[in-house]
């Protein structure tokens, strides 16, 4: 019973219950009513189509990130540095408009380039990662994480001199960027489809790659036995970066459509968080891609929820992260316990 | 500049890193006996926050240092469990961990965003204080950081000099032959990753009452020192001694980049406080590329006067990682 699907499904459903009851004790704690803070983040997510449509806004980044993240997963690596290709990505995007503000080519033509040029920049920086590890023996989640450090200095250190803002450099970003540079969006909801599109095709892409493709199964393979592929004449460093190149060009793309269609300048903060995010979605997803979507789409509600929760019950919006957190810790405990269970049996 | 000065700067610069001491002795620990606790980044600031809080409802410090001991060891119990008892990942529980503890420092925090509270006063060591350099230099600080220092010593004196410490290299290395030799493997593991948390929760209370004294939520600037101090485990090669060289070499250069800011004026001072971390990346390249196959392949290749110095340079700044660690140990 336990290894049928029925089976998993049951333990997953109990990891979903006990972290909902997790919280809630937190909640209580802390005085303040879980029902509540639940029905609020519910209508702060889905209350109106423009709430929504701000789910949808946080569900593209996130989407992207999780689906390069399910590449570098099935190679077998932990690629943390998924946070600073994001960056890259947008500064990347950034580069190019600047190139182009008083020129004559078609905005759409532009910004078509700058988001090629983000995919570029994160897949070059996820190479660093992918390099330090196959030639440097530098594990790729310290290498990565000190990729992270760099990549905010290079945005302050762009923000604070070579982009700074006229007059005032300020921690609010770069000089806005002319609004011809913005991707179209629904009638006054902030959501483009495009990027909603470029989302849904990536995950559709990375699905095919590792269920239909030669390729993918070659991935995949360096992933579980790393030896045994090598045996078999898998060129192994290369299939590693092969899948740290994707999953760069993936999360810059992530970036540069944080710049395109969100910010329209480069600011501070402009990764978000989303790619610790991916790693929690793909974690969650067991490393399966059919499920990133809805998943991706849960967390993204969730961050959007929580929004309001400081005005709404004076709560931290930091309770999203924590219910994000507790569900994936609860999920890897109990398929723990089923694990075990099942080697008894 | 003149002595006053630097001396003082000097001084900071042991203080700075105490908690980042703590916090690598403990991951030093962990990481001997085969256990990675990557959630350091998030039982620093949950430590940080709630050591604080403890600390200024009771206004008792010793009970906030004491807070975070626990609860550093608890978060360690959580990996410990999940990874040997239950064999999940190592990586992917710690990182969890790492996330959630922050947001959940963060969240419970809120109340204490700001607030006045207790904190710790530099306690000279009455004689020791008067000598002139070292004085000044090691014995005007606090406590913490006298405990700092200790800790170091501790954690050298165990490992490479007592019976149990080489029983703990030997679970690390060759978990099959230290339990030939009698060693509860597991039973180990759990004990020294839940020590090592309880060493990483000390780091909390370390800034939150004392270098950074208070809890200031998402600009604290604490997020991310767990992550620093995972690189300085590996930079250190797991041995205690070299690990708090990483954390004073971190500590110096990032004061180095505070006093330096006046003269660079042309680079924004936001760039001079992450200069560490290039470093850091350089560093880690340095310690970890004699492992590299292709390394081995072009030494063999070079003329022989040149290959023996290579290969000596490249020994002398190498470390390998206790071979089991994030393997888990079955008696079969």
């Amino acid at each position: 019973m336990l290894k049928t699907k029925a089976g998993r499904f049951i333990f997953q459903l109990a990891a979903f219950l006990l972290a909902m009851g997790f919280v809630s004790l937190i909640l209580l704690a802390t005085g303040a009513s879980p029902l509540e803070a639940y029905k609020n983040m519910l209508a702060g997510s889905v209350g109106s189509m423009r709430k929504f449509a701000e789910v949808l806004v946080s569900f593209v980044p996130l989407l992207l990130v999780t689906a390069g993240l399910l590449i570098t997963f099935s190679a077998g690596l932990w690629n943390i540095g998924v946070e600073g290709q994001i960056v890259l990505g947008a500064i990347g995007s950034v580069w190019v408009l600047r190139q182009f503000v008083d020129s004559a080519m078609p905005p759409a033509m532009v910004i078509l380039l700058s988001i090629l040029s983000g995919m570029v920049f994160g897949a070059v920086w996820a190479s660093l990662a992918g390099m330090l590890k196959t030639f440097g023996g530098v594990n790729e989640i310290f290498g990565g994480l000190g990729l992270n450090f760099v990549s905010t200095a290079l945005t302050l250190y762009l923000i604070f001199g070579p982009w700074k803002r006229e007059g005032v450099a300020s921690m609010s970003g770069t000089e806005p960027l002319p609004d011809v540079f913005s991707l179209p969006q629904i009638s006054d909801l902030r959501i483009s489809p495009y990027a909603l599109a470029m989302a849904l095709v990536a995950v559709a892409i990375v699905y095919f790659i590792l269920q239909g493709t030669y390729f993918g199964l070659k991935i995949k393979a360096v992933g579980r036995n790393i030896r045994a592929a090598y045996l078999l004449g898998i060129p192994t460093w290369q299939y590693s970066l092969y899948s740290f190149l994707i999953c760069g060009a993936l999360a810059g793309v992530a970036g540069a459509l944080q710049v395109t269609a969100v910010y329209h300048r480069l600011i501070p903060s402009i990764s978000s968080g989303y790619g610790y995010l991916g790693l929690m979605v793909a974690m969650l997803v067991n490393y399966q891609a059919v499920w990133a979507a809805p998943v991706a789409l849960f967390f993204a509600a969730l961050n959007i929820g929580s929004i309001q929760l400081p005005i709404l019950m004076k709560l931290d919006s930091s309770l999203s992260g924590v219910l994000q957190g507790v569900l994936v810790l609860f999920v890897l405990l109990t398929e723990g316990v089923r694990q075990r269970f099942v080697k008894k049996a | 500049m003149n002595q006053e000065t630097l001396l003082v700067g000097l001084a900071g610069v042991f203080a700075a890193a105490a908690p980042i001491i703590f916090a690598v002795m403990g991951e030093t620990l962990s990481e001997r006996a085969g256990v990675i606790n990557l959630s350091m980044n998030g039982t620093i600031l949950l430590t940080a926050m709630s050591g604080f809080a403890v600390a200024y409802t009771t206004n008792s410090l010793i009970l906030g240092f004491l807070a975070g001991l626990l609860i550093g060891a608890l978060v360690a119990l959580v990996v410990a469990f999940a990874s040997i008892t239950l064999k999940q990942s190592q990586v992917a529980i710690g990182f969890v961990l790492a996330l959630t503890c922050r947001d959940l420092a963060y969240f419970l925090g809120s109340p204490f965003m700001g607030v006045n509270g207790p904190r710790l006063q530099a306690a000279p060591i009455p004689g020791l204080s008067a000598i002139p350099v070292l004085g000044p230099l090691f014995f005007r600080q606090e406590v913490i950081t006298y405990v700092s220092f200790f800790a170091i010593f501790i954690a050298w004196l165990w490992l490479y000099r007592t019976r149990p410490g080489l029983m703990l290299q030997g679970i690390g290395e060759k978990p099959a032959a230290a339990y030939v030799r009698g060693a509860n493997v597991n039973l180990m593991r759990y004990v020294y990753t839940v020590i090592g948390g309880a060493f990483i929760g000390l780091a909390g209370p370390a800034y939150s009452l004392g270098v950074r004294a208070g809890w200031m939520g998402t600009i604290s600037g604490l997020d991310g020192i767990g992550w620093i101090a995972l690189s300085i485990t590996i930079f250190g090669g797991w041995n205690p001694v070299r690990a708090a060289f990483g954390a004073y070499l971190f500590a110096f250069l990032q004061w180095l980049g505070l006093v330096l800011q006046p003269v660079l004026t042309q680079v924004p001072s936001q760039v001079l406080q992450v200069a560490p971390f290039p470093l850091m990346i350089l560093t880690l390249l340095l310690v970890n590329i004699g492992n590299a196959e292709w390394v081995e392949r072009t030494l063999a290749a070079m003329p022989e006067s040149a290959r023996k110095f290579t290969a000596k340079l490249l020994r002398a700044m190498r470390a390998s990682p206790p071979a089991a660690l994030g393997v888990p140990f079955e008696r079969d």
